[in-house]
């Protein structure tokens, strides 16, 4: 095959080309962040003083909703998805992903359902304003009309990522060059292995879930009405199958980055490469049966309660194996300091303390009381902000250079490093102490006593958003006029990406497999 | 290796004061012990992880900041060329898992504690709806509505978190709570009892507190905890505490404010109103009760709720307004209003429905009208 | 490795551009948005007077769509007679079938899972089981506890649906389809073109009779025996398992209704003949939710 580039628009309608379809997920997913962090930005204006000052309770509610639903559906998915896309083929010495046509189909099913989701805010009745969990009554027989039409944008992404994921599945074990056996594979390809099999099975669960709304809102069905004989709880056991994997789901393939990237920069192999790929997988393992932390407060029974707390913290002990195993490879390397490790030794630090906040709120006792505050949302904008966003920031960082043969200036990546890093723990850092205090999340006013937290949070958040409109601008500048990269552009690295291809990576790579000893 | 180590417990020691002076420095910081041996223990858990926590901190990110400081390349450090430790890695395998078991064991016996909600010595309903709560007492003959307090602003120290009537509960009894909701999911949070539980619809949740002596005359306030719409952030729980006297007496008091409100109901529905009466009374309430769904200009916020102005119900026939607002619409925001307000109220707020912005229907609506519906039904 | 797949690995074909998924992309968008309206329209929580556009959205996308597929899979069947394919790709093929599929499965465990949950969890605790005293005390204080749910909370009735009509014969009717669609697939491998069609059309022929069954039974349902969606989660999980079922014997009767047309063109060859593997390997696992739903819903 020779390198030859469609042109035209049709080069991105009609592609088959991982390389293209990596890199309209990755645009596609940042302009999703921009845009989900846009409402962010109103949920802060509207939370920097007590009072009602910009926008009326529904929309505020409305605003929660779509922030939450594009963040994890239309910012973080797509961008790991990404990054398969760009990676696994050149990781494992592949020609493509296994199913090329089908790659282009789950990408373009995807602005489509966005598309759908965006429009609702301009319905009658206003966007879906039920919270990003959408339980049931709320979402069912009190939803606004526009909840159909979240409803089938829901199921669209949901093929498309199912699709998405038996690409991956089916690249990895069937497209690998000769010789790149499993435990060969660099660790993002397996984490993203084990995502993938996280997908396929959680994904089509969450489309069963929302068919039952479907039909509970406009057929007749009671799943989620006791005068029927079902019952709101199962909604939330239903979604939280589904809704605990995909936290996890948006977080391994970061897990593999920051495994690629800190060996890198530490001049030295990655500490218990077996160990990590074990511990994925008990991870992806445990996270399905631990779902019913998130209802603690539901009224289980004591058992149910009880089980669900302990399986809920045994996954700190897989979890706690991986930083283990990120400092090791750290002690005694010959560490340097470059944007994409700067941002994943951020990304070890926040996670973990995170991961730390996970484990007090699956102490089921405690939990009564930060259920549902801003304890809740501190938590998990920590294991997701400086986690999944700060991986693949890094990964940009990292990768770009083979991506677009161009280098980023390395000062600006220092500072917008220093900057999100100063930016998310004001915003974030203090609704664990508003959260503690006892401000409930989804609300869009509050007493005095949550003023001083909610100030810093919000003027962290304006600093946060205007940061990564930043990052927007370097990463503009060096595609534009960045210097040309080398083929190995970090002294460090291996794998195949860095040894066996030039700066940028051609058009196709690997038509014919490379040796692999 | 002097300096080294003089360094490690350098960091170690600033990171801990640095973070048990932000644990401790300020208290309204942290979550609050309560008043209840249950809240107490909740909050001693809490702390215990968060040391426990700090404590894996300093270890793990002590490592890391020595690492960043003594190996890095601008120091000309030689990396190593370990990637592999079977030993270590037990190690640090079984560590946390011993961790995990020493916090397990005492969340484990307060959580069983916490839902041990038998022997109680009473027993009250909380029913949540949007967006007020409906408190019943089973052993006594008292039941209210509960709902914000709406004229509190900003400055006023209870912002939001003031109710009209709020629940009182008797010190030194173990008092049960059976939690539902009406429409949506609600959650009834007082985090100075430490109980939460969330309100579902068709199911009914025990939870339970013992409030100790010492804590009678106080006043404790928490919110809804679970999103239920529009005004979810509007939806507070007080809760008043009174010695055992006390109480007794405030049900006495109750039982009397009853009897007298029927009679004056049933003196309000014998006579006849005028419009300006129906009219001024049925703004009030409307106001009150109504104005958050359909809104003070009847405008409403369709299609979630319906504008009452020019409605064919309040335009059409009369008994199909009495109807929908005393008996509600089961799965809509639409309560029934029969049990929460008298007869006058009911007929004074339909008649002001009817003729309000507009709708100039000329209808009166008398409480007798309301009595014959009732009885009808 | 050895030698023999890097050879093979040579030759995998990386197809050029296709226009066919942003057709079906456009597609798939049009018939959520077509249909989104045609459920408001016709359940009027949206007045627009008497348009129908919704539907007729929903009609031209999905024709899209469908000619979409076809046009897709007219350009595979074409490759791999040209034989571009080589035995990697079939693997690529075959993998990513049996992951559908296995996505498929965790589709029916959600409806399943509910249903196991109302049966064994929610109808006791609404009957007082468990930490429910109170719910029955105080808020369901008529309710029976029973499965079938023929008398719901709110007091809606229906009678329940047997086993031993028309769900045995359907049973037997799948079963049988599932034994000739073997036989066909052996003489496939077998070379045996004449009865390689024959059991094909036959299988096919027992989705339809099945489909017309079912057909009967949700007339029967509605009209004789009270049986409909509005009644309580027993006909909730009732229809959406078996409904969902027959939909997915609807499309693996098409499947095979193609296979059919294919196998009478002499498309497949003993070797390579993925397509008609992935349609007997969807067949089966059609058939092997219909055993569990025939167990769980009918028999149980
Ligand atoms: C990327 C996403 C992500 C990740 C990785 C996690 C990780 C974890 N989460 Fe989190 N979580 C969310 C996203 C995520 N979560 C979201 C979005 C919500 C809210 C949903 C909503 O309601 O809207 C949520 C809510 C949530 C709840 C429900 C809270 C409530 O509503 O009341 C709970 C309760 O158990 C929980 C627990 C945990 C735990 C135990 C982990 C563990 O995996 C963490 C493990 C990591 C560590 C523990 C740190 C490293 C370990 C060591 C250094 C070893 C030593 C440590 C010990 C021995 C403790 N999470
Ligand atoms: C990966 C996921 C992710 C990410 C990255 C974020 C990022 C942010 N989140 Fe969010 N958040 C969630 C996932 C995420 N969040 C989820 C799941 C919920 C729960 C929802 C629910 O309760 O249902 C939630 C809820 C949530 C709340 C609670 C709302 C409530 O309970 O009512 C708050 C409040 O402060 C908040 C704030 C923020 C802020 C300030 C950011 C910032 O980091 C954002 C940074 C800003 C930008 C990146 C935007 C930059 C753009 C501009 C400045 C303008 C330019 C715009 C255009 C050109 C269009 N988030
Ligand atoms: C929590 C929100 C809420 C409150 C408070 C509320 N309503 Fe309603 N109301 C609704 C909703 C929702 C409907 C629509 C019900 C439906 O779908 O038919 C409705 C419908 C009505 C209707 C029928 C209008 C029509 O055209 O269908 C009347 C009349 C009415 N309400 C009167 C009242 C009165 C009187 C009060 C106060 C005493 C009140 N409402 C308080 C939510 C509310
Ligand atoms: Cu009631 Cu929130
Ligand atoms: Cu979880």
């Amino acid at each position: 095959m020779s390198d030859h580039h469609p042109t035209g628009f049709t080069r991105w309608l009609y592609t088959t080309n991982h390389k293209d379809i990596g890199s309209m997920y990755l645009w596609f997913s940042f302009i999703m962040f921009l845009i989900g962090g846009a409402m962010a930005m109103v949920i802060r204006a509207e939370l920097y003083q007590p009072g009602l000052q910009f926008v009326d309770p529904n929309f505020f509610n409305q605003m929660t909703t779509m922030h939450g639903l594009i963040m994890v559906f239309g910012a973080v998915m797509p961008s790991m998805v990404g990054l398969a896309n760009w990676l696994i083929p050149m990781m494992i010495g592949a020609p493509d992903m296994a199913l090329p046509r089908m790659n282009n189909w789950s990408f373009w099913i995807l602005p489509f359902a966005f598309t759908l989701l965006l429009s609702s805010l301009f319905m009658e009745g206003g966007a879906p304003n039920f919270g990003w969990t959408f339980y049931a009554p709320l979402s069912t027989t009190f939803g606004p009309p526009s909840t159909d039409f979240f409803i089938l944008g829901v199921h669209m992404m949901g093929i498309s990522s199912i699709m998405g994921a038996i690409n991956v599945i089916v690249t990895v074990f069937n497209m690998r060059a000769p010789g790149m056996t499993l435990m060969k594979m660099p660790l993002f390809v397996w984490t993203w292995l084990i995502t993938a099999f996280l997908l396929i099975m959680v994904m089509p669960v969450l489309a069963g879930t929302v068919t039952m709304m479907l039909t509970d809102r406009h057929f007749g069905t009671s799943f989620f009405d006791a005068a029927g004989g079902g019952d709101p709880v199962m909604f939330q056991h239903i979604f939280w199958f589904f809704g605990h994997p995909e936290v996890y789901i948006m977080i391994l393939p970061a897990f593999g980055v920051v495994s690629e990237i800190i060996p890198t920069f530490s001049r030295k192999k990655l500490f218990g490469y077996s160990s990590m790929v074990y511990a994925t997988a008990s991870i992806a393992l445990l996270s399905f049966i631990v779902w019913a932390h998130h209802m603690f407060a539901v009224g289980m029974p004591v058992a149910g309660e009880l089980f669900f707390m302990i399986a809920t913290m045994l996954i700190a002990v897989p979890t706690g194996v991986k930083v283990f195993n990120w400092v090791a490879t750290m002690w005694q390397g010959a560490l340097t300091f470059e944007t994409p490790m700067l941002f994943s030794i951020a990304f070890v630090i926040l996670f973990t303390i995170g991961g730390f906040s996970g484990v007090m709120l699956a102490m089921a006792p405690v939990d009564f009381q930060y259920h549902d505050t801003y304890f809740v949302v501190a938590h998990f904008h920590y294991v997701l902000f400086p986690g999944a966003i700060f991986g693949t920031t890094a990964a940009v960082y990292y990768w770009l250079p083979k991506w677009a043969g161009k280098m980023y200036n390395e000062t600006a990546g220092k500072i917008h490093f220093w900057l999100s890093m100063i930016f998310v723990n004001l915003t974030f850092f203090p609704m664990h102490f508003s959260g503690l205090a006892g401000m409930p999340r989804r609300i869009p006013d509050y007493n005095m006593m949550f003023a001083d937290f909610n100030m810093w949070a919000s003027i962290g958040a304006f600093g946060l958003g205007l940061t990564q409109v930043y990052f927007l601008v370097i990463v503009l500048l060096t595609l534009k006029n960045g210097k040309t990269a080398e083929q190995k552009q970090w002294e460090g690295a291996s794998g195949l990406e860095w040894d066996a291809m030039p700066s940028p990576a051609p058009y196709h790579t690997f038509s014919t497999p490379p040796k692999i000893d | 290796m002097a300096i080294r180590r003089k360094l490690i417990a350098g960091i170690a020691s600033l990171l801990s004061i640095v973070l048990s002076g932000v644990v401790q420095a300020a208290t309204d910081m942290n979550m609050r012990p309560g008043v209840t041996e249950t809240s107490n223990a909740a909050y001693d858990l809490h702390m215990m992880v968060i040391w426990v926590m700090v404590a894996i901190s300093v270890v793990v990110f002590g490592a890391m900041i020595y690492s960043f400081i003594f190996h890095r390349k601008s120091k000309n450090y030689k990396p190593a060329t370990f990637h592999h430790s079977t030993k270590v890695e037990m190690i640090w395998t079984a560590i946390p898992i011993i961790i995990l078991i020493y916090l397990t064991i005492p969340a484990v016996k307060l959580l069983i504690k916490m839902e041990d909600a038998s022997n109680s010595e009473m027993s009250i309903q909380v029913t949540g709806s949007q967006w007020k709560w409906h408190y019943k007492y089973l052993e006594h003959d008292v039941e209210f509505f509960s709902e914000l307090d709406r004229s509190l602003t900003i400055t006023d120290e209870n912002y939001l978190l003031e109710v009209d009537n709020a629940l009182v509960v008797p010190v030194e009894t173990k008092v049960r709570f059976l939690v539902t909701a009406s429409d949506v999911i609600h959650s009834w949070w007082v985090p100075d009892l430490a109980v939460k539980k969330d309100a579902i619809p068709g199911f009914i949740n025990e939870t339970w507190t013992a409030i100790p002596a010492d804590q009678a005359g106080k006043t404790f306030r928490g919110q809804c905890t679970e999103l239920c719409g529009k005004d979810h952030g509007f939806m507070p729980v007080v809760v008043k505490v009174l010695s055992k006297e006390d109480f007794k007496a405030w049900v006495a008091q109750k039982d009397q404010e009853r009897l007298a409100a029927e009679k004056a109901a049933a003196e309000a529905a014998a006579q006849s109103w005028d419009m300006d009466k129906l009219m001024a009374m049925g703004k009030e309430v409307y106001d009150s009760k109504c104005a958050q769904c359909h809104q003070a200009s009847g405008l409403g916020i369709p299609p979630a709720f319906p504008a009452l102005k020019g409605s064919p119900i309040a335009l059409g026939p009369v008994d199909a307004h009495i109807n929908i607002v005393v008996n509600g619409k089961s799965g809509t925001g639409m309560a029934a209003y029969g049990p929460q307000l008298t007869d006058a109220e009911l007929a004074a707020v339909i008649t002001y429905e009817r003729n309000a912005w507009e709708n100039n229907t000329g209808d009166k609506v008398q409480p007798a009208d309301i009595q014959a519906f009732k009885a009808g039904n | 490795m050895s030698t023999e797949t890097e050879e093979k690995y040579e030759n995998y074909y990386v197809p050029e551009q296709s226009p066919w998924p942003i057709v079906g992309a456009v597609a798939l968008f049009f018939i959520a948005w077509g249909g989104g309206n045609f459920i408001h329209q016709s359940t009027e929580i949206v007045e627009t007077g008497d348009q129908s556009w919704g539907g007729l959205v929903f009609l031209a996308a999905l024709a899209v769509m469908i000619y979409m597929v076809f046009r897709w899979w007219k350009d595979t069947i074409k490759e791999s007679v040209e034989g571009l394919y080589s035995a990697q790709m079939d693997r690529s093929f075959k993998q990513g079938m049996l992951w559908f599929i296995m996505s498929e499965v965790m589709f029916f465990a959600a409806f399943f899972g509910a249903l196991l949950y109302v049966r064994q969890l929610v109808i006791p605790w609404l009957g007082g089981e468990g930490n429910n005293a109170m719910t029955h005390a105080l808020l369901h204080p008529d309710f029976l506890p029973q499965w079938p749910l023929t008398k719901t909370p709110d007091g809606t009735t229906t009678q329940a649906m047997g086993a031993w009509g028309l769900p045995a014969i359907n049973t037997a009717i799948l079963l049988t389809s599932s034994w000739t669609l073997t036989i066909a697939h052996h003489a496939l491998k077998d070379n045996n073109r004449q009865a390689l069609l024959n059991y094909t059309s036959i299988t096919a022929l027992l989705g339809i009779i099945f489909l017309a069954l079912q057909v009967l039974e949700y007339h029967h349902a509605y009209n004789e025996m009270g049986l409909t969606l509005g009644s309580g989660i027993y006909g909730s999980t009732f229809f959406l398992l078996t409904g969902f079922h027959g939909f997915h014997v609807t499309i693996g009767t098409i499947f095979l209704i193609v296979l059919s047309i294919r196998c009478a063109k002499g498309h497949f060859t003993e070797k390579h003949h993925f397509a008609y593997e992935a349609g007997a390997w969807y067949w089966h696992f059609v058939d092997v939710v219909w055993l569990f739903l025939f167990i769980f819903v009918y028999l149980m």
